[in-house]
């Protein structure tokens, strides 16, 4: 690692490491330091370039000379045989703009609000049962699954009688469990046939739910058809579950291990909001870099240098969310800290999509926890902890908790 | 037809998700992490449309010459 050889980009075997719990590899904030544009090779796909500075990260996944929809046809470096994609995130503006506008409107910051009475009560209900059991639960199954679970049933409009059915088949995607790739295949097929099921039951009877708005939308015309639909629907369900859950988790014990920002946060609730800005910050949830690449459709000059037209960029959003030159002293919880403009939920046109149901679903998930448990403890030593396995978002299996 | 649209953008619920200038970086900007218009009167244009439509806070207004509010 000499910085001689830099006429000569290197060429990194990428992901750099193993890590556990909420580890980064220091090599990223090596690179940030001595060489913010570096050559990466993944198992699987051409080579590709790895951004690790904020601005460099922010910019790329903010310019539209960056394309997503290249990605569906190069050989994008990938972590495994198959590449990861859907039919959302494989289109650049304006074809993504305009399937986009079909389901925006459900997941918009007002709409949301309107979910918030459920949300508490869902949080009450999970949080009830947990007392009526008795110390200790495991956070994880008994709080931070079900409760994003329980939300998307409400948005979705799922039947009342159907949730026990439907959490099974979503939690089929959690990478928690233990089911071999046909069986989860199998649960996937299940829940499509169901997703379809509900969906002819909305175009007879609508309701004010997202399977609602879209049967309308593919309705009208041409713009969504009703297999478009469910693949839009799966794709919504799996970018947003298990991060929000395993945010729920990450968040409870990064606070449970920072007892000073618990104590702040405690005695400042109105804090939460920048509370979970700044944990989204803080928390690496991914290990490595984004899992959608981008490609340079000309040469683009980003704040530390050319990408040349043609390339693939990889954007490390956990090593830019700590980068010194865009967060003092990054490494550091500070619930007080404006933290707004971190990467977690992405940046530019494929900002995530769900970021306002999700924001909601953490703040009240996390008021309620502290609420109800003033005196809330992990209820096993920190290093006996089992975290999830491979390259899925990060997090502990279980969260053995006490009160 | 001498049509044309006024874009306003509200700061005081723009998040600077960076979705508007993604999407028509013709059209708006990210300054101090909030959006603004590049140019405040437009010839009417559907990917505006679009983008106002599809931004999470509603913080983009399109009104026509008439006043009218065209989106959120």
């Amino acid at each position: 690692m000499d910085d001689t050889s830099a006429d000569v980009p290197v060429v990194r075997p990428y992901p750099f490491g193993a890590v556990t719990g909420f580890e980064i590899d220091p090599m990223y904030f090596w690179l940030q330091e001595h060489e913010p544009l570096s050559r990466v090779k993944l198992p699987y796909g051409e080579e590709g370039w790895l951004l690790v500075r904020y601005d460099d990260c922010r910019m790329a996944l903010g310019d539209p000379r960056f394309s997503l929809a290249q990605a569906a046809v190069r050989d994008v470096p990938r972590l495994t045989p198959e590449r990861y994609g859907g039919i959302m995130t494989d289109l650049d503006p304006p074809e993504h703009t305009r399937l986009r506008r079909l389901v925006a409107k459900a997941f918009t910051v007002r709409r949301v609000e309107l979910l918030r009475a459920q949300a508490e009560r869902i949080a009450g209900e999970l949080l009830g049962q947990m007392v009526k059991a008795g110390p200790p639960a495991d956070l994880v199954q008994d709080f931070a699954v079900p409760l994003p679970g329980l939300m998307i049933c409400e948005m979705l409009g799922v039947p009342y009688a159907d949730r026990d059915k439907f959490r099974g088949w979503v939690s089929a995607f959690m990478s928690t469990t233990a089911l071999t790739a046909e069986q989860r295949g199998a649960q996937m097929a299940e829940l499509a046939a169901y997703l379809a099921e509900v969906a002819a039951e909305r175009r007879e009877k609508p309701g004010d739910d997202l399977l609602s708005a879209l049967v309308a939308v593919s309705e009208e015309g041409d713009r969504l058809t009703g297999d478009e639909l469910i693949q839009l629907t799966l794709q919504l369900l799996t970018a947003g579950y298990e991060s929000t859950a395993s945010q729920i988790t990450n968040f409870t014990y990064a606070l449970l291990t920072h007892p000073d920002q618990l104590t702040l946060l405690r005695s400042a609730p109105e804090l939460m909001p920048d509370a979970v800005e700044e944990l989204m910050r803080w928390v690496p949830l991914l290990a490595t870099a984004d899992t959608l690449p981008r490609y340079a459709l000309e040469d683009v000059q980003l704040a530390s240098g050319t990408i040349p037209a043609g390339a693939p960029v990889l954007v490390a959003k956990h090593a830019a969310n700590r980068d010194p030159r865009a967060y003092p002293d990054p490494d550091r919880i500070d619930i007080t800290r404006n933290a707004q403009g971190q990467l977690g939920f992405g940046h530019g046109a494929h900002h995530c999509i769900g970021a306002p149901l999700a924001r909601m679903d953490m703040q009240i998930a996390m008021a309620a926890l502290l609420d109800r448990f003033p005196g809330l403890y992990l209820a096993v030593p920190e290093d006996e902890l089992r975290w999830k396995a491979g390259m899925a978002v990060r997090s502990p299996m279980a969260l053995p908790v006490g009160w | 037809m001498d049509e044309s649209w006024t874009l306003t953008v509200n700061h005081a619920i723009c998040q600077g998700t960076g979705l508007c200038a993604g999407t028509a970086p013709g059209r708006f900007r990210l300054d101090g992490g909030k959006s603004r218009p590049i140019e405040d009167v437009i010839d009417p244009d559907d990917t505006v449309l679009d983008v106002a439509e599809t931004c999470p806070t509603e913080a983009i207004a399109i009104h026509d010459s008439t006043g009218r509010r065209l989106a959120p």
